[in-house]
């Protein structure tokens, strides 16, 4: 019985990587007795020159219609075989990778008969998926060259720069009624001590004079349609009165670049905004010439690192570092305590900063929960845990310092471009470890605060990064989906938004075919085919090609004898 | 369109190499060893997700072997750099590997018939790989590598085992190390870290103490592709190891060594802590730490799990020296913080999170390039301009320029990829 395909299976020796633990002749022998099947070859390197032209003159000579190898993973050389389809005129789609060295010779070295039985299952399992593999077209979209940068502090402004001077049209937007962000409040920037105004100001004037940047002040987003290459964003003027005023812009990626605030003591240490204030008031003073205090105490993680909110904010250490070598450069005399809990202050710089504080003479001292200050009206009172001992230290002014935390409106944005933030309100990446700046849908990426709480030095580097993450996408005057990607049988859909639900990369949406009827179309460049909508389908409406039901099926059904 | 140069294949060279890639700009990614992949692919696991580190870093460096805009040098150095930003003119020379990359598939079958024996400086030594070798399993380039120093024809023109083992006929003595030139628009370095040896701190009983290891030997111990197979045994008894002590800050903000924070050990030795209690649920882990520093994006929820759920414990102390009994079991002599008394703890295994360190090559290349170093001899950057070095048109990532967890690098890879770009690119559309 051979109806259906032609199919051809090309068994690899991997030099002995595979053939020393598999016996390739036994599986190359029972290859040939599967319905089907009309043309069996062994190849020391299936992969080799010449045993890419053995599938190509194969398909061509022996009227192969779906070509099988079983060899390595197609991690590394599916798009290898693929191509070689697609040269001898066969859709790269009718190609089926079997992997015979991770999964037999590899981990059943010790045991080669067992090995080479399985050899067979993967074999026989890839041929019946062979027979029922269906040609599959690969689609393209064109990019629209152009960024949209949500924020316009100083890590919004630093990668619209870069953008733009890599001849990208950028449109920047920020929901204040200036450019500049929360540096525009800060004093000085350590550890060198700069003054932030001058560098944001700096900043601000390059972007202004951009003839490629387009800002928008005073607004927001409003409403964000499309996908990677070609988003439909809408800007608000948030003036008031209201104005009413609406823009209407086409970008190919976006970086939300959003910042973050300062957390307010309400109800802490006897915060009073007067004799006991936050570093952020502090840095105020310093700017308008209203600090005027001998005996300064500074207490650290005050709302952070608690059971509410358990996260260490990263900037506070370095930052209490900064205000209490302002406050000795001002009164020399001056004496400055930080309670601290740990001192955060990692790497180079930030450790040699953490020197140069003691070295001025900054007393440190460690506190813990288990004892936290009190703020009495004249001593801020102390447990010393390495001391031992309770200390009781006279103060002039007491100083909170307190964490970053998200925007209120950054749910809000996360909603609207679809993306995910974590439990404290901060922009939440694709992957912790090496998509920092990605979000999992493509063409949308994250830089500065709106992440995590970062030193200025990180955030530029994110601001960069994400620009160089956004022009990845920006460069390409075109993308190129897969053919592996869901697809839905209207017939069989009821519209009821699952696939919609499950989707991590918005590929699937709801569209109107008639009124009151609704149907699931996927978008195939957004697309991963990871199937999820498949799984969740349930009508059976959405296919994963390539990995179809039927397909699915047939193979267990093979990997089970029946 | 311009090109890019990117020295050193670790994960902040590939990642900035993808970038630049997939910007359509032409990279050439050098690397000094056999194969891409650098520290990250020693390590087992990686904090806070607790992901495999080959398992997601493999994908990349297949990804840059495949990248149609990616030329790979690997077993290779810069040597020379000539010209400006926008046109410089380098210089890699190509060490032989003894081997023609463009026949050899990996097999390994020629590494069976080897008959030398060499320590696995992948394993740090606690290993023998042959001299004709693979440099790890997932190494990209799949091509051997044949050490001349240990090779038996290559020293005493005799033997030749290999050329008869290998089918592909890819074995050539003959092969001389080679010069290419390549023009580059601009310049990223990622050259990575080295470990501070502990050995300059004899108090803490490395090499003294066969029991007494560093942390990255520690992570090719509990590794399922390491030299135990990932049992978590001791080395100088193979018994398994059920009492550890993490001790922090081994050469680092150490006025005699370093002065600066090697900023991953307290996440690392945490995740170390865990991953011992996921092998082995009995096993009770001890770090010894000074300040504990967990501020990036989940850490200080990792640490508070480990504690939790994990067991492991955290001893605020400074730990003044190591000494062990006849078992060679170490014994941990500390200062407690919380008690201000000297105290002492007998453990199996005793791990130095050693600092990281600049490598002593990168001090060597930064001469070639002509870009400065900072006081601790990591490539020099300014806060505010954190990817540029003193060198217009060469930037650096990763911790080259001082230590950085995986996140960060990779971040700084991308920062990098940006700069760069901007010397090569499209310019005006």
């Amino acid at each position: 019985m051979s109806e259906g395909p032609r199919i051809g299976v090309f068994i690899c020796h991997c030099g002995s990587n595979i053939a020393g633990h598999v016996d390739v002749e036994a599986v190359e022998a029972y290859a040939r007795t599967l319905p089907g099947v009309v043309f069996v070859q062994r190849n020391l390197y299936t992969c080799s020159d010449a045993g890419l032209s053995e599938i190509k003159r194969a398909i061509a000579e022996e009227g192969l219609e779906r070509v099988v190898v079983a060899a390595c993973t197609p991690r590394t050389h599916e798009p290898l075989f693929q191509e070689a389809c697609r040269e001898a005129g066969l859709n790269p789609y009718l190609f089926e990778f079997v992997n015979i060295r991770d999964q037999c010779s590899w981990v059943h070295m010790q045991e080669p008969e067992a090995a080479t039985e399985k050899a067979k299952d993967l074999v026989r399992m890839g041929v019946v998926k062979a027979r029922l593999l269906e040609p599959l077209e690969e689609q393209e979209v064109e990019v629209e060259p152009a960024a949209l940068v949500v924020g316009g502090g100083m890590i919004g402004m630093t990668a619209a720069l870069n953008l733009a001077e890599r001849g990208f049209a950028v449109r920047l937007v920020e929901r204040g009624p200036r450019l500049g962000g929360l540096l525009l409040r800060l004093d000085k920037l350590y550890p060198t001590h700069e003054d932030a105004r001058a560098l944001v100001a700096k900043r601000v004037a390059e972007v202004e004079a951009h003839d490629r940047i387009e800002v928008f002040t005073s607004s927001v987003v409003s409403e964000i349609k499309g996908f990677v290459g070609n988003y439909e964003v809408k800007i608000t003027s948030n003036r008031q009165p209201a104005t009413g005023n609406q823009h209407s812009l086409r970008v190919g990626a976006i970086i939300v670049a959003t910042g973050a605030r300062v957390f307010k003591p309400e109800g802490l240490y006897g915060y009073d905004g007067q004799r006991v204030i936050t570093q952020f008031e502090l840095e105020e003073r310093f700017r308008t010439g209203g600090f005027d205090a001998e005996r300064v105490v500074m207490i650290q993680c005050v709302g952070a690192r608690i059971p509410e909110r358990p996260y260490c904010s990263r900037i506070c250490c370095t930052t209490a570092i900064k205000n209490a070598l302002q406050i000795r450069e001002r009164q020399p005399h001056a004496q400055v305590y930080i309670l601290y809990r740990d001192t955060e202050t990692q790497g180079t710089r930030y450790e040699a900063y953490y020197t140069r504080a003691r070295e001025a003479g900054i007393q440190f001292i460690r506190y813990s929960l288990r004892h936290p200050p009190e703020v009495t009206d004249e001593r801020v009172v102390v447990y010393d845990e390495l001391l031992g001992a309770r200390l009781g230290i006279p103060y002039d002014l007491v100083v909170l310092s307190t964490p970053l935390v998200a925007c209120e409106d950054a749910r809000e944005l996360a909603q609207m471009l679809k993306v995910p933030v974590d439990e404290h309100g901060f922009f939440l990446e694709a992957h912790v470890k090496l998509r920092p700046l990605d979000f999992a849908t493509d063409g949308i990426y994250v830089a500065g605060t709106a992440r995590w709480p970062a030193h200025l030095e990180e955030t530029i580097t994110q601001a960069y990064g994400a620009a160089a993450r956004a022009a990845t996408i920006l460069s390409k005057d075109r993308i190129t989906s897969s053919g592996v990607v869901a697809r839905v049988d209207e017939a069989l859909c009821r519209g009821c938004s699952r696939c919609v639900e499950v989707c991590e990369f918005g590929a699937p949406s709801l569209i109107e075919t008639a009124p009151g009827m609704k149907v699931a179309r996927v978008n195939p460049v957004m697309c991963k085919g990871c199937g999820a909508c498949a799984a969740a389908c349930p009508t059976g409406a959405m296919t994963a090609m390539h990995f179809t039901d039927e397909q699915v099926t047939a193979m267990v059904r093979a990997a089970l004898g029946h | 369109m311009g090109e890019v140069l990117v020295i050193g294949g670790g994960i902040a060279g590939i990642q900035a190499a993808l970038d630049l890639a997939d910007m359509g700009i032409q990279v050439h990614l050098v690397e000094r060893l056999p194969s891409i992949g650098g520290r990250m692919a020693q390590l087992d696991k990686t904090f806070p997700t607790n992901d495999c580190s080959t398992c997601i870093l493999s994908p990349k460096m297949n990804d840059c072997a495949r990248h149609p805009n990616i030329t790979l040098h690997t077993y290779a150095e810069v040597t020379g750099l000539e010209g400006e930003v926008g046109d410089f003119s380098a210089t890699i020379l190509k060490h032989p590997r003894y081997v023609d990359e463009t026949k050899c598939t990996g097999c390994g079958e020629c590494a069976q018939k080897c008959p030398a024996r060499v320590p696995d400086t992948f394993d740090m030594g606690m290993r023998r790989r042959r001299a004709i070798y693979l440099y790890f399993s997932q190494a990209v380039p799949q091509v051997m590598t044949i050490d001349p120093d240990h090779c038996i024809y290559l020293r005493r023109s005799k033997c030749g085992a290999c050329v008869l083992a290998c089918q592909r006929e890819a074995i050539d003595f003959e092969q001389k190390a080679r010069t290419v030139c390549v023009n580059v628009g601009a310049v990223v370095v990622a050259t990575g870290y080295d470990f501070f040896d502990p050995r300059g701190l004899a108090q803490f009983g490395y090499e003294r103490c066969p029991n007494v290891i560093t942390a990255l030997e520690y992570e090719r111990l509990v590794s399922a592709s390491g030299p135990t197979e990932g049992h978590l045994l001791r080395i100088s008894d193979g018994r398994p190891a059920k009492r550890i002590g993490f001790i922090q800050c081994v050469g680092s903000r150490d006025v005699r060594h370093q002065r600066f924070c090697s900023a991953v050990c307290c996440m690392h030795s945490s995740k170390q802590a865990v991953l011992a209690a996921e092998h082995d649920a009995g096993v009770e882990s001890y770090v010894f730490y000074t300040d504990f520093r967990a501020s990036g994006k989940g850490f200080r929820e990792y640490v508070a799990r480990a504690e939790r759920e994990y067991g492991v414990h955290y001893v605020r102390s400074r730990v003044a020296r190591i000494t062990e009994d006849g078992n060679h079991n170490p014994s941990i002599h500390y200062e407690d913080a919380e008690t201000s008394r000297p105290a002492r703890m007998t453990v199996d295994l005793a791990v130095l999170a050693t600092s990281l360190i600049p490598r002593p090559t990168t001090a060597a290349l930064a001469q070639v390039l002509g870009i400065e170093m900072d006081p601790y001899g990591f490539v020099r950057t300014e806060p505010f301009s954190p990817v540029d070095t003193t060198r217009p048109g060469i930037f650096a990532a990763g911790c080259c320029r001082g230590p950085a967890d995986i996140p960060e690098s990779v971040m700084q890879a991308s920062a990098a990829a940006a700069r760069a770009a901007r010397f090569v690119g499209r310019g005006n559309r």
